[in-house]
């Protein structure tokens, strides 16, 4: 009887962690050519979650957040944002869920004719019909948010130092109050005073804003101090996701010599100094 | 916030009241990007009464995003410059939270650089582009001289010569462009003898469609739309690829290893081209005519035999000679102004865009220049 509860209890929490993800991914396949990126591969993104992505380089992080995000098709698999189906959506539905994702790629990827302002305002020029002197406003906020001095508004991109942009960039991927955040290695290149700052800034948002972070990383500071899960792409899937403590106690070759090489422990290290 | 689309939007509002000593602010219905028209009006018509206190009250509001928490921002400011003190009221954490974030984000920036005045600009632009031509040429200089002085190295030592990339190029840029080459000369060798016979059948002389076909084709169009294809075809594929190998600092790397980039990627294509532009013009001449010829023989009954007759009455190795000369000299000046444009990107994708093109619209703007130049002096010389 009592087992019979917990077992129920444990459905009803799996039940109702199932229902409370932005974004869930079932039997995903992709493929190019003869070359099998992901086979069978499931994600669940849970609200407020900042979610870690890991995988050795071309195991294909990219191509899963271009397939979520509806960049790239996928060859066979479901995918759900916010509880809808995105290839069943007609173009009208599909725009209107795209203000709800904000993306930052890999590089920033501002529009290099515009300065710094006009880039956050494109999505509110795309989408609402705001005054001037709010659209100011809002691109001047922005800016503030994301950590920028306010000198860097009127610049151009090819002005910009590569850890601003990033941040620039997030200025934009944020523009329309997105719930859904998807970063694409925020953090590579940066200097680690930049990316610690980097890190800080999105946990900081995400507590605001009460974002869904899907961030693919290889920062291990990232992973140890921003993120709430961890999920490892290995072998064309995604082969565990769990908290770094979960991580550290799985055993798969991969998983144990990333989370327990040279660099994990010193991050790990850093992380029980902090606390 | 959570999920637009799902959330029904509100009408939004502002019930003021100023009955008490402090000036109460109510706001109801969802304070949203979706209504944030509404709510600057709503905003902007808020005015100052008695009191010098006010309380903004935000536990009615249905939804709050950032732009909402602006304009509660703003609202406060608006008081502030009237010297009323503010407080908030918030229905929940979420709020609170979201409308501190905003208020310490208050920061203003200006969207674009401040713009000069035009006049100003017009000196500065004319100065910029004079400065930019001398730049250039004492640039363009330098390059020919280290071209020429690598170029007569490899001539005396041949061995220094490398032949897979030379021999790549001669292929990239003869070899395939000779269908395009051989079907333009063709169509335009057709279409000056069908339209050069309407003029000449009024005097009877359509024979003379031979010698229009075969001086204008061999003295000058043969030669000069290869050049001009060429130019489109390989001085902007010349000027893209050294170009994104200088983006990708490819061209550092080779400095770095001790190998001079004009003798790996330079020398190759200017060699390249000049064995292989004099071959398409003359390959070129030969569609050309053959072109021309079919055409008298479908539409004017001249047979190939005829046609052939009259070309071999003229003394044409001389025009055919003037052809291939000029065609060496415009390779030189294809491949140069394509490789020294693609040496000079800086950069940005942008400036890539830009010399690509410079390298075509140049080349093939000389290309003509040089060829007037080479009318004067043939005709000069009594060729
Ligand atoms: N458009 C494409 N065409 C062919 N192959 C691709 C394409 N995009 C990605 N790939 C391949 O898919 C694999 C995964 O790429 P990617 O997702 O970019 O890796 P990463 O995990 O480093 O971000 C790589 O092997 C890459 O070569
Ligand atoms: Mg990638």
């Amino acid at each position: 009887m009592v087992q019979d509860m917990i077992i129920k209890d444990q459905a009803e929490k799996a039940q109702d962690h199932a229902d409370d993800c932005v974004v869930k991914v079932r039997g995903l396949h992709n493929q190019f050519g003869s070359l099998v990126v992901h086979h069978d591969l499931d994600l669940d993104v849970r609200r407020g979650d900042i979610l870690g992505v890991v995988g050795g380089s071309g195991t294909g992080k990219s191509v899963l957040l271009q397939s979520i995000i509806g960049l790239h098709k996928p060859n066979a698999g479901k995918i759900e944002v916010a509880g809808r189906d995105q290839a069943l959506l007609s173009d009208e539905d599909k725009k209107a869920a795209r203000r709800e994702w904000g993306v930052l790629f890999q590089e920033g990827a501002l529009f290099s004719s515009l300065t710094v302002a006009q880039n956050v305002q494109v999505p509110l020029r795309e989408y609402f019909d705001l005054s001037p002197r709010l659209m100011n406003e809002i691109a001047a906020y922005k800016i503030a948010m994301v950590g920028l001095p306010a000198h860097a508004g009127p610049k151009y991109p090819s002005e910009l130092s590569g850890g601003m942009k990033r941040r620039a960039g997030l200025a934009r991927a944020l523009a329309l109050d997105p719930d859904l955040v998807f970063l694409d290695e925020p953090t590579a290149g940066l200097d680690p005073i930049g990316a610690a700052a980097f890190d800080q800034m999105i946990l900081e948002l995400r507590d605001t804003l009460g974002l869904t972070v899907f961030l693919i990383t290889h920062d291990m500071d990232t992973l140890f101090t921003s993120c709430d899960r961890i999920a490892v792409l290995a072998e064309r899937k995604v082969i565990i996701t769990g908290t770094i403590e979960e991580l550290l106690a799985f055993d798969h070759p991969w998983v144990r010599e990333y989370f327990h090489g040279p660099r994990s422990r010193a991050a790990q290290k850093a992380r029980r100094r902090v606390e | 916030m959570s999920g637009v689309g799902q959330e029904t939007i509100e009408e939004p509002g502002l019930e003021i009241d100023g009955h008490g000593d402090v000036l109460r602010l109510v706001a109801r219905g969802s304070w949203l990007i979706e209504t944030a028209s509404r709510l600057e009006d709503i905003v902007a018509r808020v005015q100052p009464m008695a009191q010098n206190r006010a309380e903004i009250d935000l536990c009615q509001v249905a939804a709050l995003d950032t732009v909402g928490a602006w304009l509660v921002h703003r609202l406060q400011l608006q008081l502030d410059a009237v010297q009323v003190k503010t407080v908030f009221r918030f229905g929940n954490d979420k709020q609170k939270r979201i409308v501190e974030h905003i208020c310490k984000s208050d920061a203003y920036c200006d969207v674009e650089p401040p713009r000069e005045s035009a006049l100003l600009k017009l000196v500065e632009d004319v100065g910029i582009a004079t400065v930019t031509i001398i730049v250039n040429f004492g640039a363009l200089l330098s390059f020919l001289g280290n071209v020429f002085g690598r170029l007569s190295r490899s001539i005396l030592d041949p061995r220094r010569i490398r032949l897979t990339p030379l021999v790549y190029q001669m292929e990239v840029v003869g070899l395939r462009s000779m269908p395009i080459v051989g079907l333009i000369s063709f169509l335009i060798g057709a279409v000056i003898v069908n339209q050069g016979a309407v003029q000449l059948r009024q005097f009877g002389a359509e024979i003379l469609v031979a010698d229009l076909v075969s001086i204008g084709v061999l003295r000058e169009l043969g030669v000069l739309l290869t050049s001009v294809i060429v130019a489109g075809r390989s001085g902007s594929a010349f000027a893209a690829q050294i170009g994104s190998m200088v983006m990708r600092e490819e061209v550092d790397a080779m400095k770095a290893l001790g190998i001079n980039p004009i003798d790996v990627l330079v020398l190759p294509r200017i060699v390249a081209l000049a064995l292989v532009l004099p071959l398409l013009t003359f390959f070129s001449d030969v569609m050309g005519l053959i072109g021309g010829a079919l055409m008298a023989w479908f539409t004017l009954d001249i047979t190939p035999s005829q046609f052939l007759n009259r070309m071999s009455d003229l003394s044409l190795l001389n025009e055919l000679y003037i052809g291939l000369i000029k065609s060496f000299f415009f390779a030189g000046v294809i491949s140069v102004s394509g490789c020294f444009q693609g040496l000079s990107v800086h950069g940005t994708a942008e400036s890539l865009g830009r010399n690509t093109t410079a390298a075509v619209v140049e080349s093939i703007f000389l290309v003509i220049v040089l060829d007037a130049f080479f009318a004067m002096f043939f005709t000069t010389i009594g060729w």
